[in-house]
């Protein structure tokens, strides 16, 4: 049997460039979703978590001074820079060699490249092509000089935890030794506008699972993580490995979820099944929480079909929003800190239950011992996705 | 004055929504537009209506709030757009 | 099943050829030569139209959603462009700030799995589900994460295969894959053959097992 392991991860938001960063700023209670005026990614104000581009063109500048000084900073894309700057650090705090034959470099995103759909406007130093998303993983996979092909998943909201399902499906398939799971998504007119006119933005920062919750808040974000079948190689002192997954889907809406939370359970169970563990050995759930009136209540339905409507739970969305393709990453990224750190981080925005199921959404960080962690995400399309994380 | 409004949100609800094999004439302005029976819209439709009203008439709605009432029938719609248009 | 060049094959079988017509007016009469009754066909952007119908001729001769419950049936499909025909036609909705109407109902088709959902819808599909993005068709990719699936017994039957739409160019192959008697088959010609890659490679370049 094949334990995959978690690692070195790395998580670029609104709320900073490291793990670290995000822990510390979520634990001083800030946020990173703001009232953005209106201008290019929106005509209207309309609260948004955008990363720090300066920071990001810094970080980055110094980056590539180190690996590739020959290299000029146009030929990147934003996403491209958040992904290097990512996996870079990831790799730096692990032992996992990406060049090796054995290690596969996972991509989850909604839209990669999002600012290249637009034919106008592209930069010149980057090829029309790098719109693909196939092309856009090859450009990253190649920037570490991996020797295999990456795999690129997009998969809506649920790409992010997903990547993590499939790479530690792939490792105990005996294909790969280590995998990066990357992903990420930019923010850009195309995105605000369409969550728009679902009419799915809130005016104000998001309330998951709040009574008074009327809508998401987008972010943009990029995480990434390391999974191995060695401990010694991961870039942590703590064994926590993937003990679970499943990816179901409700076959009910392209956009809307099914209500009943029976499919979203259904992911819940299957996962709990795999990792061997009963609902009642769950010590925490990092939830998929957007703060939308519907995703929210059938996601506290399905926890309470699954009988865990008194684990503690928190959604990190509430700080910096949906990150769309980086979601699962980087949320997976934050619960794997706090059981590192045997910490639970309150959930921002929640100040009254708001949920016909009543769920025990946390509302102020405590110390607890965390030996299980549940993650779920869910998105458009239907998809349920969800992943056991176990201290061995 | 409120039946050619009527005829009109027949045919840029058929257009819009891709309703097929209907006619104006076949749509029944009482009947109910969601859920079982009548035309059977989902939630997608609905904000399709919500962008309808707005390019078309100048209308915004809140779709979660106010468009169960509102977006019952095409005669609903039609009394609503007729309270609230800006002159 | 394929689907290129405006022909269908089933199990290797030219079943339908059509000489004329754009993309749209080829599937609309590929629709109705399947006699298919599906109001929402026409809400659909042109890659979930290529992957519904797919779906549907490639069921039509099998009883694997009778066999095997929703929840054990998966869908895993490949695809290059994503939905970059819709992400085109929403951005182009919003070029224009003094004409600013985004559609909900194009939005939604921005993202390609949405194809799996069509075809989780139409048949009642609840099992593991994902979408690669990949330049060509990669059997390998497909063999090995799907023999996963089977290994740890979380599907009993899997669609797959690979859904491509872009303007003119389009191109769909899918086939069955069930678990029978311990050894992986899918459905290629018009028998069962064994799941691995070179098989799954010549099933798609129409050549002989």
């Amino acid at each position: 049997m094949v334990d995959v392991f978690v690692g070195a991860s790395n998580t670029i938001t609104s709320m900073g460039f490291s793990t670290a960063e995000h822990v510390e700023r979520i634990k001083a209670n800030q946020i990173g979703i703001r009232i953005y005026p209106g201008g290019n990614l929106y005509p209207t104000p309309v609260p948004l978590s955008l990363i720090d581009g300066p920071r990001l063109l810094d970080l980055f500048r110094k980056c590539l001074n180190k690996t590739n000084p020959d290299l000029q900073l146009d030929s990147f894309t934003r996403s491209e820079m958040l992904h290097i700057l990512s996996i870079s650090d990831v790799l730096k705090n692990s032992g996992v060699d990406v060049t090796d034959s054995r290690t596969l470099i996972i991509l989850a995103t909604l839209k990669g490249n999002m600012d290249l759909i637009g034919e106008k406007n592209r930069p010149p130093a980057i090829e029309p092509d790098r719109v693909y998303l196939w092309k856009w993983g090859e450009f990253l996979a190649s920037f570490f000089n991996s020797s295999n092909k990456p795999v690129v998943v997009s998969s809506a909201c649920v790409s992010g935890l997903l990547a993590i399902v499939i790479g530690s499906r792939l490792i105990k398939a005996g294909k790969f030794d280590h995998v990066i799971a990357a992903g990420g998504d930019i923010l850009t007119e195309f995105a605000v506008s369409g969550f728009q006119s679902f009419q799915s933005l809130s005016p104000k920062p998001c309330k998951p699972f709040d009574a008074a919750r009327d809508g998401l808040s987008l972010g943009e974000g990029c995480g990434s993580i390391v999974l191995s079948r060695h401990h010694s190689m991961c870039g942590i002192p703590e064994k926590i490995v993937v003990a679970g997954g499943s990816c179901t889907n409700d076959a009910h809406h392209i956009s809307g979820p099914l209500r009943s939370g029976e499919s979203f359970y259904i992911a819940i169970r299957r996962a709990l099944e795999e990792a061997s563990l009963d609902p009642l050995d769950i010590d925490y759930i990092s939830a998929h929480g957007t703060g939308t009136d519907y995703y929210d209540e059938t996601e506290a339905k399905a926890l309470s079909l699954a009988g865990l409507e008194r684990v503690p739970v928190n959604s990190f969305k509430g700080y910096f929003g949906h990150t769309l393709g980086a979601a699962g990453i980087v949320e997976s990224a934050l619960a794997i800190a706090s059981m590192r750190n045997n910490e639970l981080l309150k959930s921002a925005g929640f100040e009254n239950p708001g949920t016909s199921r009543h769920i025990n959404v946390l509302t102020d960080h405590t110390v607890k011992e965390l030996n299980h962690c549940l993650k779920t995400a869910s998105g458009f399309g239907g998809c349920n996705t969800t992943v056991v994380f176990k201290k061995i | 004055m409120i039946e050619d409004l009527i005829y009109r949100l027949k045919r840029e609800i058929i257009s819009e929504l891709d309703v097929e094999n209907m006619t104006p004439e076949e749509l029944d302005p009482e009947a109910p537009l969601f859920g079982e029976g009548g035309l059977g819209l989902d939630s997608i439709d609905a904000l399709e209506i919500v962008v309808l009203l707005d390019q078309n008439y100048g209308i915004k709605i809140q779709a979660s709030k106010e468009g169960r009432e509102i977006f019952y029938s095409i005669r609903t719609i039609a009394e609503y757009i007729l309270a609230h248009q800006k002159k | 099943m394929k689907f290129q060049d405006r022909q269908v094959w089933l199990d290797g079988i030219v079943e339908y050829v059509s000489e004329v017509g754009s993309v749209n007016d080829l599937f609309r009469s590929v629709y109705r030569y399947y006699h298919i009754d599906y109001p929402k066909f026409s809400k659909m952007d042109n890659l979930c139209k290529l992957a519904f119908l797919s779906a549907e001729i490639l069921l039509q001769g099998t009883d694997v959603l009778q066999k095997y419950p929703a929840e054990r049936i998966g869908i895993i499909l490949e695809n290059a462009s994503s939905s970059l025909e819709y992400d085109r036609k929403h951005l182009e909705s919003v070029n224009d700030r003094n004409k600013y109407f985004p559609s909900p109902s194009v939005f939604v088709y921005t993202i390609p799995n949405i194809m799996v959902a069509e075809i989780a819808i139409r048949h009642h599909v609840k099992g593991e589900n994902a979408v690669f993005i990949s330049e060509q068709f990669d059997p390998e990719l497909i063999y090995h994460y799907v023999s996963e699936l089977f290994r740890n017994q979380l599907v009993s039957c899997c669609l797959s295969g690979w859904v491509e739409c872009y303007r003119d160019h389009y191109q769909s192959f899918l086939f069955v894959i069930e678990q029978k008697d311990k050894m992986k088959r899918c459905k290629g010609l018009q028998e069962y053959v064994t799941l691995n890659i070179l098989n799954v490679e010549r099933l798609f370049k129409g050549k002989p097992i």
